[in-house]
């Protein structure tokens, strides 16, 4: 398939724009997603392409246009709403909770919330700690919504096609720390990811890492240093929480016999925990020490940089896990 | 659809004229006859079906709880009177009038409440989630306020659709002091949505006065901070709903954008069956069940205006009794579901 370079933020809006090409019933709300594009600029010229009736500017009123957008859904539109900052998802808790992701279910099946809201979550630009939350785990908590974390620019085109055309409400998690990182993107217009699918982003005997979003780039960058040390890691990206694709993270456990979690959400009652306790469940007796787990500490993101980075997992501190998991 | 009498005929029979010679007056009825009739109907199914609910929940033949909507009937009523199939509607914890006034069917309710497969909701919502897509009905909600979001986004959708359907979001006193009223309605507002809010000022929040609690006497005085008309209705008086919500039909679907209508009204009967109503006082709602019965007043009118006679009214009110009591017994006899549809229904 030819690919193409392209930034993670072009993935996206690249991937919103051809979903608009394909289904009229597709549209975009949020804060600042006109004119302006969007502050990410994933947004950029989409209202120029499909003008004010696709392309919404919402009021500051998170908990209402997530209102709107869940019966907008209830009634034939497949609404992206675009959350600036993922923390603002708070905000719209009781649409999202006790309405998108319950309606169908309280109703016996009798409607469907195809909504896709899009968020851009993580830490590291001194956005201190309203502004640099990971979510993820909260949303993956709760029966009846999707959850999405992309990787890559390749993946974020795929996954947000599919979270656009699913017929849930998903939550599409964007690494802000990503948004300008480049990388190879089919030019396929129906190049697509299917839900439930980890990755294995880089293939090893030695150990696996399981990591999401942008923690994936942080488990490859362990995973040379390693391999220096003549360690040779599996790093599996699940690509989305829920579903999650727990047969591939399984037969990498049973085949390396070490594992390791890293997602950057704090680290206490996270994704790592129930994925490191499925690993338990389903592969111990393959497990050569423990299964380990980083997350980011359990604190709000502070907002001076020498106090928000040693927060948030680095490669350091994977390096040291891989190596402490082993006791060498 | 109500069958229709043979006193719904204009003009009337002259025997519905006699006493009082209204044959002349009869150009002038608030509302063409057969919809009194239909009228008359749907509050009398509402009434009927909510006191065997009260029965049917002291007797322990459902789970849960029930809320019920005796005494507001007007509200639902002529509000739904004025609305197209297509048209939508999301209701509240306090919903079994607004689904059955948009066409939700005795039996399959009756069945929800009771918790069976032949329910609705296929006994995963009960009563406070009832549904009928197909009627437009986007539920009834657990959440105080939760239908703001869900109506609004529905009139959004039909903006945006290009379609002349509107959106009704029913909501109580209590609902008008959460944040999410201001969000939506502003949105509803700014961007001329087909969507009505119908504000049932039932005096009380679950168990609290609203006036204890609310900066407003009147909640319709908030539309104008928000950019909306809005305002107040006679909640007892269903032809007074009926004009005032035809009015914000007209206007939603040219275009005209949305309006609230606040209805004062009164629960005859507590927040929930087994309220021990300490808050309120006994003269207070005798007053109300004297003075501002819906269907008392509705049948006054029909008969006074030669419309119908008494015992006309009376003979529908024993046929609907009769389709109340079909349900009961269609509910009571349904199957429960069994234990495996818990996992069903939740992803599409």
């Amino acid at each position: 398939m030819p690919e193409r370079e392209m930034l993670f933020r072009e993935a996206i809006s690249e991937a919103m724009r051809e979903e608009m090409q394909r289904d009229s019933s597709v549209f975009l709300i949020g804060e600042d997603v006109g004119p302006s594009g969007g502050i990410f600029k994933c947004c950029e010229g989409l209202f120029e392409q499909f003008g004010p009736q696709r392309v919404l500017d919402a009021p500051i009123a998170e908990a209402g246009y997530i209102g709107l957008s869940v019966g907008a859904a209830m009634t034939q539109m497949r609404p992206i709403a675009e959350l600036m900052f993922g923390d603002f998802a708070l905000l719209a808790m009781d649409q999202i909770v006790n309405q998108a992701a319950k309606i169908r279910y309280m109703t016996g099946g009798q409607c469907k919330v195809p909504m896709t809201i899009r968020l851009a979550m993580g830490a590291g630009r001194s956005s201190a700690a309203q502004h640099s939350q990971s979510l993820q785990s909260i949303f993956a908590h709760v029966p009846g919504l999707k959850v999405a974390m992309p990787s890559t620019p390749r993946d974020a085109k795929g996954l947000l096609k599919s979270a656009i055309r699913d017929d849930n409400p998903v939550l599409f998690f964007e690494d802000k720390m990503m948004y300008n990182d480049k990388g190879a993107v089919p030019e396929e217009d129906d190049f697509i990811i299917p839900f439930g699918q980890a990755e294995v982003k880089r293939s090893g005997t030695d150990a696996t890492i399981v990591a999401t979003s942008s923690m994936v780039t942080v488990a490859l960058a362990a995973a040379d240093k390693l391999a220096e040390e003549g360690l040779d890691i599996e790093v599996v990206d699940p690509r989305t929480l829920m579903p999650l694709d727990e047969e591939t993270i399984v037969s990498s456990v049973r085949k390396t016999g070490y594992a390791l979690v890293v997602d950057e959400a704090p680290q206490s009652y996270g994704a790592t925990a129930e994925i490191a306790a499925r690993i338990g469940e389903k592969a111990f007796d393959y497990l050569d020490a423990p299964v380990m787990r980083i997350g980011a500490a359990d604190l709000p993101i502070p907002f001076s940089p020498p106090l928000e980075f040693p927060t948030i997992p680095d490669v350091e501190r994977v390096v040291r896990a891989i190596k402490d998991q082993r006791g060498s | 659809m109500a069958k229709k009498p043979s006193g719904s005929k204009r003009p009337p029979k002259k025997s519905a004229a006699k006493k009082k010679s209204k044959t002349q007056r009869m150009p002038s009825l608030r509302a063409p006859a057969d919809t009194l009739w239909l009228m008359y109907r749907k509050m009398s199914e509402i009434r009927l079906f909510e006191e065997q609910v009260w029965d049917v929940y002291t007797r322990g033949l459902m789970p849960g709880l029930a809320h019920l909507y005796i005494g507001e009937e007007a509200v639902a009523v002529g509000t739904c009177t004025a609305l197209r199939d297509d048209d939508y509607i999301t209701s509240t914890h306090r919903g079994h009038g607004h689904c059955l006034a948009k066409g939700g069917q005795l039996d399959r309710m009756m069945a929800e409440i009771m918790g069976k497969e032949a329910g609705y909701c296929r006994g995963k919502g009960g009563s406070m989630h009832i549904a009928d897509m197909s009627v437009g009905i986007l539920g009834a909600n657990g959440i105080v306020g939760g239908g703001f979001g869900i109506a609004t986004g529905a009139a959004l959708s039909s903006k945006l659709r290009n379609s002349d359907q509107v959106s009704v979001c029913f909501f109580g006193d209590g609902a008008s002091n959460q944040g999410i009223m201001l969000e939506t309605v502003n949105m509803a507002a700014a961007w001329d949505l087909p969507a009505i809010y119908i504000c049932e000022n039932n005096q009380y929040g679950e168990h609290t006065p609203y006036q204890a609690v609310t900066g407003v006497e009147d909640i319709a005085d908030r539309a104008k901070g928000l950019g909306l008309e809005g305002v107040i209705v006679d909640g007892s008086d269903v032809l007074a709903m009926f004009d005032s919500v035809n009015q914000a039909v007209d206007k939603a679907r040219t275009g005209g954008g949305p309006t609230l209508i606040e209805a004062k009204t009164y629960r005859f009967h507590g927040h929930h069956v087994g309220d021990a109503q300490t808050y309120r006082t006994r003269d207070e709602a005798e007053w109300w069940r004297t003075n501002k019965d819906p269907i008392k007043l509705l049948s006054d009118y029909m008969v006074d205006n030669g419309v119908a006679k008494q015992e006309e009214l009376d003979a529908i009110y024993e046929q609907v009794e009769r389709e109340v009591l079909n349900a009961i017994e269609f509910g009571k006899d349904a199957p429960l579901p069994p234990p495996e549809q818990a996992y069903e229904d939740l992803y599409a």
